[in-house]
């Protein structure tokens, strides 16, 4: 699974219910069925770890003397 | 002396026309805007209201005329109203009366801010601004959540915290404004357009925490409300406690009652989103535990089938199939043989029944010419002298033809 560090939650949880969807089709060989799943339990424990470390970043707009527009993170005590 | 024709003694017509003259052309009162509380007003069938403005100290009678109410926007005047009348103060001589005759009313306090209101929401309602199909949807999980509020307020963190919470994989991108005070609305609107012209917001919670109706006055001024319509990213406006509703309320695509409520309808749970992960991983287990049971499922029958085809299995059941037929065979030999005896049985009676040695047995005798054992039926047959042989039931007699 290439890639994957750079996944956002919802695109590793979309991809996460593509293999479950693909299981349930059923029609799946056994080699297959198996690297599905496997590939599944990776994603959900990606998207579990995600949620877990997840911070929310504070940032601030401000109109610099040139009149851009600029955004830099804020901490407030 | 203003008045050069003046007499000694005056009379009471010309003292009246001498003060209404002076007071419609004195500077200060033939165009003046006195402002106090109107008391004693009564409104005529001719349409002309009487009233009395007063304050603490003084009172000055009012007079608007119907023909100046109708031009007037301000609403019905009521006892109890602060207001500010504008107008030319006069003698009526008639009743010797110093009246405000009144031209324009202004609203004061309250109620010229609540006129402001309704008159502004009439006129943008009139525009289409708050009509439910302008509300775009909320982004149901928005990477970058933009706010407009105060820096220092206390709504600020309120709604940091709640996002904290709910819903940490965001990022919060701030425009710090004004929220009350002069500049306040034009600082809103400036915090909305640099959101906008940044971009990287998915929603813009418009905030600020709880207070008077004029302290929350900047998010009923037009400004605001135009800055909220033509943002391109949805807003949530958050202002105030659960009662107050403002102008930028009605504009917002969702209003929420307080900053906190505003920030948890911007964002989904994550604690949801970790039980629909759970889920998933219950349902990925299922189902493979499901599709191994099938495949051991589907091995088994191969297998059994393939054992049920196997060289010995069928030379097995050719031998089963074999010593059924025999099995068959004999029984039905068996059946055979005993229908045939019986049948043997049934005849040999029928036989025995139809046999002539019965009918000896009663008497009836045999009678054969001794020489060719031929047997008489007929005295034609016999001459006398002839030798006959008589068979009876148990044995036969030679006999002589005597007579016919």
């Amino acid at each position: 699974m290439d890639g994957l560090p750079t996944l956002s939650y919802e695109e590793a949880y979309e991809k996460l219910e593509q293999t479950v969807a693909a299981l349930q089709d059923g029609h799946l060989s056994l080699e297959d069925a198996l690297a599905y799943y496997e590939e599944g339990m990776k994603l959900a424990q990606y998207c579990h770890t995600l949620l877990e470390k997840a911070e929310l970043r504070v940032q601030q707009l401000r109109v610099t003397d040139e009149g851009e527009l600029e955004i830099e993170p804020l901490d407030l005590a | 002396m203003l008045f050069p024709d003046t007499p000694a003694v005056w009379s009471v017509a010309q003292l009246s026309r001498y003060l209404k003259e002076l007071l419609e052309t004195d500077e200060v009162v033939r165009e003046v805007w006195v402002r106090g509380e109107i008391s004693g007003c009564k409104t005529y069938a001719s349409g002309h209201c009487y009233f009395t403005l007063k304050d603490a100290e003084a009172q000055l009678p009012c007079v608007f005329f119907k023909h100046a109410r109708q031009r007037s926007t301000a609403p019905e005047l009521r006892d109890g109203m602060a207001i500010a009348a504008g107008g030319h103060i006069s003698f009526y001589e008639r009743d010797g009366k110093l009246q405000l005759y009144v031209e324009q009313v202004e609203l004061l306090g309250e109620g010229a801010l609540y006129l402001r209101f309704e008159q502004l929401k009439a006129r943008l309602a009139a525009e289409g601004l708050f009509e439910a199909e302008r509300k775009r949807p909320l982004p149901p999980a928005p990477q970058v959540v933009g706010i407009v509020t105060s820096l220092q307020a206390a709504a600020l963190r309120d709604m940091l915290r709640v996002l904290r919470t709910r819903y940490p994989l965001a990022r919060v991108v701030l425009a710090p404004t004004l929220v009350q005070g002069a500049e306040a609305p034009a600082a809103i609107a400036r915090a909305l357009d640099f959101l906008n012209e940044h971009g990287e917001a998915d929603v813009i919670i418009v905030a600020r925490g709880g207070g008077s109706i004029e302290e929350l006055w900047a998010f009923n001024e037009e400004i605001v409300a135009r800055a909220i319509a033509r943002s391109r990213i949805p807003v949530i406006s958050g202002v105030g406690h659960e009662t107050d509703v403002t102008i930028a309320d009605f504009v917002a695509d969702l209003r929420a009652s307080t900053p906190t409520a505003a920030a948890t309808a911007a964002v989904p749970n994550l604690a949801d989103w970790l039980a629909e992960l759970q889920e998933r991983r219950q349902e990925l287990t299922l189902l493979l535990d499901d599709l191994l049971l099938r495949y051991r499922e589907d091995l088994d029958r191969a297998e059994r089938e393939l054992a049920r085809q196997s060289p010995r299995s069928r030379l097995e059941r050719l031998q089963q199939q074999l010593d059924g037929t025999i099995e068959t065979l004999q029984s039905e030999m068996q059946h055979k043989l005993v229908l045939q005896r019986e049948r043997l049985r049934g005849t040999a009676l029928r036989l025995h029944s139809l046999s002539p040695l019965l009918t000896l047995a009663r008497g009836f005798a045999v009678v054969r010419r001794a020489e060719d054992q031929r047997i008489v039926i007929s005295i034609q047959q016999v001459q006398p002298g002839d030798r006959l042989d008589i068979q009876v039931a148990d044995g036969r007699i030679s006999a002589t033809v005597n007579t016919q």
